[in-house]
Formats: structure tokens, C-alpha cells, sequence
């Protein structure tokens, strides 16, 4: 057997096109996926909101009263309606492509995509179901 | 090393991603826009107290806290990555992203075993 | 329906310019044309100089990958109609080098691909008295849709990340090792998951979704490479957890 042939990788004459910065507004398909993506910064923002109130709570009642009156704050409502609209997107995005993702085989066939997708939203409105009832009865 | 543990990171990005998926919705419209707007009456200091006595609760809201804060650093650190291109500062990106989920974790953590 | 439609095609020629540049063909519309139809057109009766690959003509071969109008196509399933009143704009596949008009160098993607065993892989061959390996329908279609792929490398041309990152292993690759992963009869995963599993390996696809979208025989890589990251994500827990466990 003869050593294995050797390609040359680096030619001088083919032409390589640099990837520009902006790859990401060449095309719509990429944009939303960077929006996608970004959705991740929201997701945070809403994180640390929680740990702030749980902060508040640990503080005591004035603390979670502060806490609750600079929700109101124009600033915040702001922050709070595009964050609410980039979870949602997230959400949708992510439920979407779950069945992407996990295959589930029952019975030796692929369980179709539209019952993965509409488990999970039906989890979705379970779950928000449950919060809501707990978080509303205080 | 982060290399390493890339399967687990993974994984906290997509149990992250679900339960911000699944929960985040909720919360961020009652807390964030409900309760703010006068839609409905937010949760008064006591009960939320009275809720926080459970060890569930406390669970929960770490889940809810430290779960999507290791989604957003996983992603956000392939965004900087790949959508600005700053491959020289992989390392730096890497430590400053999972660094501070880490911090906020603590910080979480901290206060669910503290609070009496 | 007009009788003639522009294509204007990304020329390089290496002997005598640096960069590429653009050329435009008025070439005849008729309405069962494709695009490869109007390149040859070109070739035979305006620019004998024009370079591109093609073959089958039907869709099986994956020589005649182009992009058209900035989107990665067949160009033997790519109608001239779609694209009336034109121009319809014809450059090589993003990502890879072009060593002539719109001829792309694939090396890269050989070499990547023969690194992730795309056969089946087993411990002992079964001697031929013992027969043929058998396998159900259901588990056929486990790995069935993976086995389609045809190399057109359209996948590698859409992927942001393979562009970014040209050391990445890319969508064709790693669904066509899934396919071997899938496949009864194999044994190979567990040396499959240590190229795989690696820096430049599964780990760098963030699901963009653009290779699925440009598949054009609907082989899904996208789902391949997030279904493996489980798989090897499954693998490392466990082999953390049961040492001893694992092969």
C-alpha cells in the first residue's frame, strides 16, 4: 500500500473569502437566529430580577416593598415588556425545536413532531397554570 | 479545561433553557407586568414568607434562578464567539460568562439557606 | 413568459485576476429549464471558458452545488422560472475555496468525513456461511433518513459556523456518522464519539437550522447533531458516574 496522497491545503491561487462581522444580516434566516440567541440575554436579565427579589424578601417587608414599587418604575415596565416578548420567543422557539432535538421512539415508531411540539405547550400552559394559581391566592 | 466539561455545560444549557421556557413566561408577565400595572394584586411580604418556609419552594426557586443563569452564559459566550468573532478572547468570554452564573448561583443559594 | 433571462456568474481565473468578478449571460428562457440548463447553455454557445461541475442532472449525484441568488442549490433542481424576471445571480458555495469560476476545492470535507468512519464498524465480521445481518423496517428508519445524503456539501455552504470556524466537523459529517451510529448492524459508536465529542466537534453547532433548510434531500443534519449531543452528553455522564461501565 502506498502512503497516503498527499493534498496540498493551502494553494495560492484559490480564492478564500474572509467571513465578514455582519455574516449574521446577510441573510433572514440568520437574523432571527442571532435574535434567537439574544433571547438568552432577557432570559438572564429576568434570572437576576428573581434573585433581587429574593433578596428583597430576605430583607424583610420595607425591602420587598422597594423592591415592588421599582417594578413599577416606567424603566422597568419598559425592560419587563421586551423582556416578556423575547421570552415568549424563546419559549416558542424552543418548544419548537424540542423534537429536533429528542427523538422519542414508542413502540419501535418515531412519535410525529406535532405531538412532541403540542406536549410541550400543553406542559406550558400546565405549568403556568399551577404558578399563576399559587402566586395569585396572596 | 472548559473543553472538558463541554458536555455538561450542554446539559445546564438545555435544562436552563426549558425551565425558562416552561416558567419564565409567567413569572415575568405577573411579576414583571401584572402585578406592576395593577392587574392583579401582588403577592403581600407575608405570604410569599409563609411560602418560602416550604424546603420545595426553596428548591424551586433555585431551580428557577440557577438553571436559566447557566443557559445564558452558554449561549451568550457561542454569541459573543461566533456572532462578533472575538475568538481571542475565548478563555476571557468562557471564565466571565460561566463565572457569573456561577456568582449568581451562589448568591441564590446563599439566600434560600439563609432566609429564616 | 419572456424569451430570455440574465445570469450573471461569479467568474475567477485564477492566471490572470486576484478576485473574482461578474459576468452576465442573456440566456433563453423556456419554462422546464433549470439552472444547470442555462450554465450549459453558456457553455456550449456564449463562454466555452465557464468551469462548474455537474453530472446526473437529477438531483442523486451532489456535483452541481451553487449558490443561487445567495441561497445554496442544486442547480440541476433549481428552476429558471422561480427566479423570473431575474437576473439570477450564480456564485460558488460559500465557505470553501474557489480554485476556478464555480468550482469549489472539497478536500477539506473528504478528509473530515473519513475521520468519522462512515461504514459499519464491527468487532468480529460475521463469516459469510452464518448470512446476511438482519434488520426491521423500524429499525431501518432509525437511521434511514441520514443515509441520503448525497456530499452536495449545500449544508457546509449554509452552516455560519463552518464558515467561522473552518476547523468545524460540519452538519454532512457528523448526520452520516449518526447514521452509522443508528445502524443495528454497527458497533462503532464509541470510537466515532471520541472524534466527535472532541473541541471542533459537535460542541461548536449552536442549531442555526440553515443546513436542514438547504438539505435537498431532507436528511435533517441539524436534527442528527442536537440527537448527538445527547447521546454523547448521556455518555459522559454516565461515564463519570459508572467508570467501569463504560467500553
Amino acid at each position: 500500500m502506498s502512503a497516503e496522497p498527499h493534498y496540498t491545503l493551502y494553494h495560492p491561487r484559490w480564492y478564500r473569502r474572509r467571513v465578514s462581522v455582519w455574516w449574521w444580516l446577510q441573510n433572514r434566516s440568520y437574523a432571527w437566529f442571532v435574535l434567537r440567541e439574544l433571547t438568552s440575554v432577557f432570559v438572564a436579565f429576568f434570572a437576576v430580577v428573581y434573585l433581587w427579589q429574593l433578596r428583597a424578601l430576605a430583607q424583610g417587608p420595607e425591602a420587598y416593598g422597594q423592591f415592588l414599587a421599582r417594578l413599577k418604575t416606567p424603566l422597568f415596565l419598559a425592560l419587563d415588556t421586551v423582556a416578556f416578548l423575547f421570552v415568549i420567543f424563546h419559549a416558542i422557539t424552543w418548544f419548537n425545536l424540542t423534537p429536533k432535538a429528542m427523538v422519542v421512539r414508542l413502540r419501535g415508531k418515531r412519535v410525529p413532531d406535532w405531538v412532541v411540539i403540542g406536549s410541550n405547550y400543553a406542559a406550558w400552559l400546565v405549568v403556568s397554570g399551577v404558578v399563576a394559581f399559587i402566586l395569585l391566592r396572596g | 479545561m472548559v473543553e472538558r466539561i463541554t458536555p455538561l455545560l450542554w446539559l445546564l444549557f438545555s435544562a436552563g433553557g426549558t425551565v425558562a421556557a416552561l416558567l419564565f413566561p409567567v413569572h415575568l408577565f405577573l411579576t414583571g407586568l401584572a402585578f406592576p400595572l395593577g392587574w392583579f394584586e401582588a403577592p403581600r411580604y407575608e405570604f410569599l414568607h409563609r411560602l418560602l418556609t416550604h424546603p420545595v419552594t426553596r428548591l424551586y426557586l433555585l431551580v428557577l434562578i440557577a438553571l436559566p443563569l447557566f443557559h445564558w452564559a452558554h449561549r451568550f459566550r457561542y454569541t459573543l464567539y461566533d456572532g462578533l468573532q472575538l475568538t481571542h478572547l475565548t478563555a476571557l468570554i468562557a471564565v466571565l460568562c460561566y463565572g457569573a452564573a456561577i456568582v449568581g448561583t451562589t448568591m441564590t443559594a446563599y439566600l434560600l439557606w439563609t432566609i429564616p | 413568459m419572456p424569451s430570455t433571462v440574465a445570469l450573471t456568474v461569479a467568474r475567477y481565473r485564477p492566471e490572470r485576476e486576484s478576485e473574482p468578478t461578474w459576468e452576465t449571460y442573456e440566456v433563453p428562457f423556456q419554462k422546464d429549464w433549470v439552472v444547470l440548463d442555462a450554465l450549459n447553455h453558456i457553455k456550449d454557445r456564449l463562454d466555452g471558458s465557464l468551469s462548474f461541475r455537474w453530472s446526473c442532472r437529477m438531483g442523486v449525484c451532489g456535483s452541481c452545488g451553487m449558490k443561487v441568488n445567495g441561497t445554496p442549490k442544486l442547480t440541476c433542481a433549481t428552476f429558471l422560472s422561480d427566479y423570473l424576471p431575474g437576473p439570477v445571480r450564480v456564485e460558488p458555495l460559500d465557505y470553501f475555496p474557489v480554485v476556478r469560476d464555480l468550482v469549489v476545492d472539497l478536500t477539506d470535507f473528504m478528509r473530515k468525513l473519513k475521520q468519522v468512519k462512515p461504514w459499519i464498524v464491527r468487532r468480529e465480521e460475521k463469516p459469510l456461511g452464518e448470512g446476511e445481518y438482519l434488520q426491521t423496517p423500524d429499525q431501518l428508519d432509525t437511521y434511514k433518513q441520514f443515509s441520503m445524503c448525497i456530499n452536495c456539501m449545500l449544508c457546509y455552504s449554509a452552516c455560519p459556523i463552518y464558515g467561522l470556524e473552518p476547523g468545524f466537523i460540519g452538519p454532512a459529517a457528523i448526520a452520516l456518522a449518526q447514521r452509522y451510529n443508528m445502524d443495528s448492524r454497527d458497533e462503532g459508536a464509541a470510537e466515532r464519539l471520541n472524534i466527535l465529542s472532541e473541541h471542533d466537534g459537535i460542541w461548536q453547532c449552536t442549531f442555526v437550522g440553515e443546513c436542514t433548510k438547504v438539505c435537498p434531500k431532507h436528511v435533517d443534519p441539524a436534527g442528527a447533531i442536537q440527537q448527538y449531543k445527547l447521546t454523547a452528553a448521556t455518555h459522559w455522564v454516565k461515564s463519570l458516574l459508572l467508570p467501569w461501565g463504560t467500553r
